[in-house]
């Protein structure tokens, strides 16, 4: 089961309602619920979830390649894969930090099935290297139509030296 | 290049190459810790050191960030990562300038990387800055945070009416835990001392006070929606301040557009905000302080009315009319910035800017600064992430091997034979320990200790 609709399943079993798309989305945007499922997608032991793949680049034009699943954010995507970028994730995608910036096409962006909240803008607009394609890597749920995707890791220190 | 050329310099490069490059970094704040990570990512075999001047780590991180934005707080799980791994030493209570001196750190260490802050604040120097409760913001928020030499404050919430002078993140954070309901900090780690003060205060408005126009403002987007919405109070603003800004909202950048629109869309619903309130928020614009009025306590402040000049609009200049308005309050918190302090004599200071001089973090040969001690007190935990991670870098390229340091060893019997009581990152542990376990025993995720005596004692223990 994607994890997206077990974290509805498992809402459905705690609250007698049906939950709708909506509803989901408004809990996700609560901080407790979207680390609760960032729990759920970090420590998830069960392998069927649908693989993604995902390609990150460098600002040096490197590319990493990594695998995540259905249901994990791009954050858990770098973390799982111990993808070596200085300093991202530090607020461990409580929406407080920024550092987790990513810029996407134009196409991917317009594709994403979520548009930002105005908390993520807000962290947003403290980013270095703001486009108008960027978001936060905490905030990107992987779902199966995003395999293949590729984003851009903005210029960091770590890049400046390659 | 001559044949004893050619000798001594493969001399060199062999015994270089044996070295082990010893850094030892000044003060256990974000800017400490990013250095290290940086260091040792670079040079894999360096050792290095921290060294910091209260038994406990973390900086503002634990002494700045509010009781009631513990999210931010998780960077600690990096910082803690850094401080186990075995190329890492913390030595906690140890005022460096003090208890050991540049000169001598200089000695055992291949680089020095000074990261120690800036704990002071600025003061206006206007009359009455000496009035009972006109307080400054470092020691304010020290209050609440736990800073072991603000727990006894003397501070009076009795009054309806506190003023705050300036307009940054930090202002609005003083702004945003008087405005608090109690219910909504008792399960923070904010200080139990704090915390009692706080659920008798009496305070109804706050008054955050600045010398330029909406458009300058300081505080960043995220803090004031927070504001906006925080349950049982209200923000005022006063329409004035906003003339001609509709206008030219649209040709802004980004940020400053967005914050714009936010004050913008707050200021026109407003009036259609039919929302419970004990509380207000009122921010206000283009007022410059000229003096604290009071007999013994703080009764008003006045301040000078203010136009903005200068042809880039974002960076206007304030300028004072000969018109004034005076604020009433019964508590004034002056929040216009911190600045560094030289603990060291032989540091190149600059004492109008408050800061250590340097070039792109480097001092002097072996002697580097990095974070708000460096940069000035500007920007949140990402900038000094990032200032930190490129002086790291700079420092590991740099790094003279050509003799070998005697580093932690030789640096713990120096302290040991002055009696210094070092504490190390168990000993931190330990307080953590205790201090979460009387967190849960009152609800909260940590009751911190604010003796040192007492943090000694547990660590030393
Ligand atoms: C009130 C407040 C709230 C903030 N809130 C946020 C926030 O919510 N989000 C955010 O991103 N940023 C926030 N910031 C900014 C953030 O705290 C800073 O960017 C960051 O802490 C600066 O790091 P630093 O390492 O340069 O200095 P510091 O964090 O000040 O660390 C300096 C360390 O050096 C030690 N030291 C001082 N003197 C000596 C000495 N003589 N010998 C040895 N050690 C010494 C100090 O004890 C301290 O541990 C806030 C800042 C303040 C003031
Ligand atoms: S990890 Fe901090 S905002 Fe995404």
């Amino acid at each position: 089961m994607a994890l997206r609709q077990k974290v509805m399943a498992f809402s459905r079993a705690m609250v007698p309602q049906t939950i709708s798309k909506s509803a989901l989305k408004a809990a996700r945007s609560d901080q407790s619920a979207l680390i609760f499922r960032r729990l759920l997608s970090t420590t998830n032991p069960q392998a069927q979830n649908k693989e993604v793949s995902v390609t990150f680049i460098r600002a040096s034009g490197e590319k990493i390649e990594a695998k995540g699943k259905v249901g994990d954010s791009l954050l858990d995507v770098i973390v799982n894969n111990e993808i070596d970028l200085d300093g991202f994730g530090a607020c461990e995608g409580t929406l407080t930090c920024s550092t987790c910036h990513l810029i996407f096409s134009k196409e991917d962006y317009d594709k994403l099935p979520e548009k930002p909240t105005d908390e993520e803008l807000d962290m947003l607009d403290l980013a270095y290297d703001l486009t108008d394609t960027s978001r936060l890597g905490c905030q990107i749920i992987l779902s199966e139509e995003l395999n293949g995707l590729q984003v851009r890791v903005p210029a960091t220190i770590n890049d400046a030296r390659s | 290049m001559s044949k004893s050329g050619v000798l001594l310099n493969s001399f060199r490069q062999f015994s270089s190459k044996n070295v082990t490059p010893k850094v030892c970094v000044v003060g256990a704040g974000p800017a400490g810790f990013y250095a290290t990570q940086q260091i040792l990512k670079v040079k894999p075999e360096a050792k290095v050191d921290i060294l910091e001047k209260l038994p406990v780590p973390f900086g503002l991180v634990r002494f700045g960030v509010a009781p009631d934005h513990p999210e931010v707080k998780n960077v600690i799980n990096t910082f803690d990562k850094i401080a186990k791994d075995d190329r890492v030493q913390f030595l906690g209570n140890v005022d460096v300038g003090k208890d050991v001196k540049i000169e001598e750190l200089k000695n055992l260490y291949h680089a020095i990387v000074l990261t120690y802050g800036a704990e002071y604040d600025r003061t206006l120097n206007i009359p009455g800055e000496n009035l009972n409760n006109v307080i400054a913001a470092r020691n304010f928020v020290g209050w609440y945070n736990g800073i072991p030499c603000d727990k006894n404050l003397k501070i009076d919430l009795s009054g309806e009416d506190a003023v705050i002078l300036g307009q940054g993140n930090v202002a609005i954070d003083i702004a945003r835990i008087l405005l608090s309901s109690v219910d909504r900090l008792k399960t923070t780690d904010i200080t139990s001392h704090a915390l009692e003060q706080l659920a008798e205060s009496k305070v109804k408005r706050v008054w955050l006070i600045g010398r330029r126009g909406p458009l300058q403002a300081a505080f960043t987007i995220a803090e004031l929606r927070e504001m906006l919405k925080l349950p049982n109070c209200k923000t005022f603003w006063r329409p004035n301040d906003f003339t001609g800004i509709k206008d030219i909202v649209a040709n802004l950048a980004r940020p400053r557009k967005r914050l714009t629109e936010l004050m913008l869309k707050s200021l026109d619903e407003a009036p259609h905000d039919k929302r419970n309130f004990d509380k207000e928020f009122h921010p206000i614009f283009l007022r410059g302080p000229t003096e604290f009025i009071g007999t013994s306590n703080i009764e008003k402040v006045k301040f000078s009315v203010n136009e903005l000049e200068g042809e880039d609009l974002l960076k206007q200049t304030a300028k004072a009319t000969d018109k004034f308005e005076d604020f009433p309050c019964n508590l004034a918190v002056r929040s216009i910035g911190y600045k560094s302090k030289l603990i060291d004599p032989n540091i190149p200071f600059d004492v109008k800017s408050g800061k250590i001089i340097n070039s792109d973090g480097k001092v002097e040969k072996g002697l580097y600064a990095a974070g708000w001690v460096a940069t000035g007190p500007m920007g949140i935990i990402i900038s000094t992430m990032n200032n930190a991670f490129k002086v790291g870098q700079i420092v590991s390229i740099e790094l003279d091997l050509s003799e070998d340091k005697g580093g932690y060893l030789d640096l713990k019997n120096l302290l040991n034979e002055r009696g210094i009581n070092v504490v190390d990152y168990h000993g931190w542990e330990k307080i953590d320990h205790e201090e979460r376990k009387r967190g849960k025993s009152v609800g909260k995720p940590r009751e911190k200790i604010v003796e040192i005596s007492e943090m000694l004692k547990i660590a030393l223990n």
